[in-house]
């Protein structure tokens, strides 16, 4: 068992610890993918985030989108950025919101340029800051400074017996210490929504919690489904999985936060939690790369991800953890698992020792090991949309 | 014990989950009650995958089944105990 007490992070000009410590170029909307790239192409140790948006987007759409890329780039795994947009107006607003952490970033605007001159100038700039961030130091911080958030995939009915409660442990084990953790998926409540708003510290939150999910039923499922969507929530690998209805898909989503610890709020998409330390909600949707996605651009830094028929996901910005307690998965997808907790449907491993492997695990990996994911160079970076642009 | 077949995750259920592969119809199997850790024998009336539910009483049409003590979804088709409890024969209360 490593040492409980602290993990060796990157202390930010904020304050902040992180776990990784990448330069990353982040392109404002889609028509700047490819300068990104070849930025990233140009220079060591840079991660391009493609994404599929940011033109014409209004209202909330455009809060969210601004919100998730600025709070990508303020992510404490970050230690620098590159911003590419194809007008300088929007760009500017990415990089004066990043520049709030006190971390290096610069802007770069294609219109007027094109986009040759401006992939040499922010190339000369990146080989710059990821000579600067290669010189960057960890050192030991207080393991109470580490944001994790949660999310399964792929789940099964193992998902609920043994990888979910070995995440609630870990949960219930590192609450007490100040860590501030996550869990999200608000359609994927469904079912057990009155008891997982018993678990919020106050009846207000409760009450925050259940109109959030009665939002996403009454704006998103309600006026879009065109069945009773038995065949997307449960999926058809849930169903392989031995998952029948989305109420049994939540009871076991639930064991991810415990059997004690209270949440503290309701997070929009996104947003970065401001009510102290604790556990926090986050209205996101259940599809996985969305969803840590979200979570990454709140702020969280590394990532307990639960799976039962063995979903593969990575994140680029936080080290995505796999554990799973299906004895199938974890025997013909061995390299996508970094945790084994099959022994439990067997009987052989206890929760409680489940959730200290998994705490070792998280520890290993924030110190600097890469996980499968990581190793696998899965890097899925997917914006949330909320409706069609204008 | 050895390991058991199938685990029960709460005393309320009237289902449980298989947690061996293999399963065929006709074998017994043994449950491990993760609340009570009592164990419960049932014999299969259906070939039953890893992480599947087998039914532990006889569920008529509008029963509900319930696992984690709580209502996971409603009986469409009578099953028998012993039964493979699946989306043959169950439907969720919700959408």
């Amino acid at each position: 068992m490593s040492n409980y007490k602290t993990v060796l992070g990157y202390r930010r000009e904020n304050g902040r610890v992180g776990v990784r410590n990448h330069v990353i170029i982040l392109p404002l909307d889609d028509l700047s993918n490819a300068a990104a790239e070849k930025v990233a192409n140009n220079t060591a140790g840079c991660i391009a985030l493609p994404h599929h948006y940011g033109r014409l987007q209004f209202g909330a759409d455009l809060d969210l989108h601004f919100r998730t890329l600025i709070g990508t780039g303020s992510n404490p795994n970050v230690a620098a950025v590159i911003v590419i947009g194809i007008e300088a107006g929007w760009t500017q607003k990415v990089v004066e919101g990043i520049a709030r952490t006190g971390k290096p970033v610069e802007g770069y605007g294609i219109a007027h340029n094109g986009e040759i001159k401006i992939v040499a100038e922010a190339s000369r700039k990146a080989k710059e800051l990821v000579q600067w961030a290669s010189e960057l130091q960890r050192e030991p911080c207080d393991i109470g400074e580490l944001w994790i958030s949660t999310k399964c995939g792929e789940s099964d009915t193992t998902s609920g017996l043994a990888a979910n409660p070995t995440v609630g442990n870990l949960i219930d084990k590192l609450d007490p210490l100040g860590v501030t953790t996550c869990f999200a998926e608000t359609s994927e409540l469904t079912g057990c929504e009155e008891i997982c708003a018993t678990r919020a510290v106050t009846p207000e939150i409760g009450k925050k919690f259940l109109d959030t999910w009665q939002a996403y039923m009454d704006e998103v499922i309600e006026p879009h489904k065109t069945s009773d969507l038995s065949d997307s929530q449960p999926t058809k690998g849930n169903i392989a999985g031995g998952l029948t209805t989305i109420e049994e898909k939540a009871f076991g989503n639930l064991q991810k936060i415990g059997k004690k610890t209270q949440f503290v709020d309701v997070l929009e998409p996104a947003e970065e939690p401001s009510s102290g330390k604790g556990l926090y909600f986050m209205d996101t949707s259940s599809a996985a790369a969305e969803c840590v996605t979200l979570q990454a651009a709140a702020g969280f830094v590394v990532h307990l991800f639960p799976t039962g028929q063995g979903n593969i996901i990575g994140n680029p910005i936080e080290p995505v953890i796999k554990l799973s307690g299906n004895p199938k998965t974890v025997r013909t997808m061995e390299e996508h698992m970094d945790v084994d907790v099959s022994g439990i449907l067997r009987g052989e491993m206890t929760l409680d020792q489940a959730g200290d492997a998994l705490i070792d695990m998280t520890i290993r990996t924030c110190n600097g090991r890469l996980s499968a994911a990581e190793a696998l160079k899965h890097r899925e970076f997917v914006m949330t949309k909320l409706y069609r642009s204008a | 014990m050895s390991q058991p077949d199938f685990l029960i995750h709460e005393d309320a259920d009237n289902v449980g989950v298989m947690v061996v592969e293999g399963v065929t119809a006709g074998q017994t199997v043994v449950g491990l009650n993760m609340e009570s850790q009592q164990t419960v024998e049932v014999r299969a009336l259906n070939d039953i995958p890893l992480g599947h539910k087998i039914a532990l009483i006889d569920f008529s049409e509008g029963d509900q089944v319930i696992k984690y003590a709580g209502k996971i979804g409603k009986i469409v088709e009578a099953v028998q105990k012993g039964g493979h409890v699946h989306v043959q024969n169950c439907k969720t209360n919700r959408w």
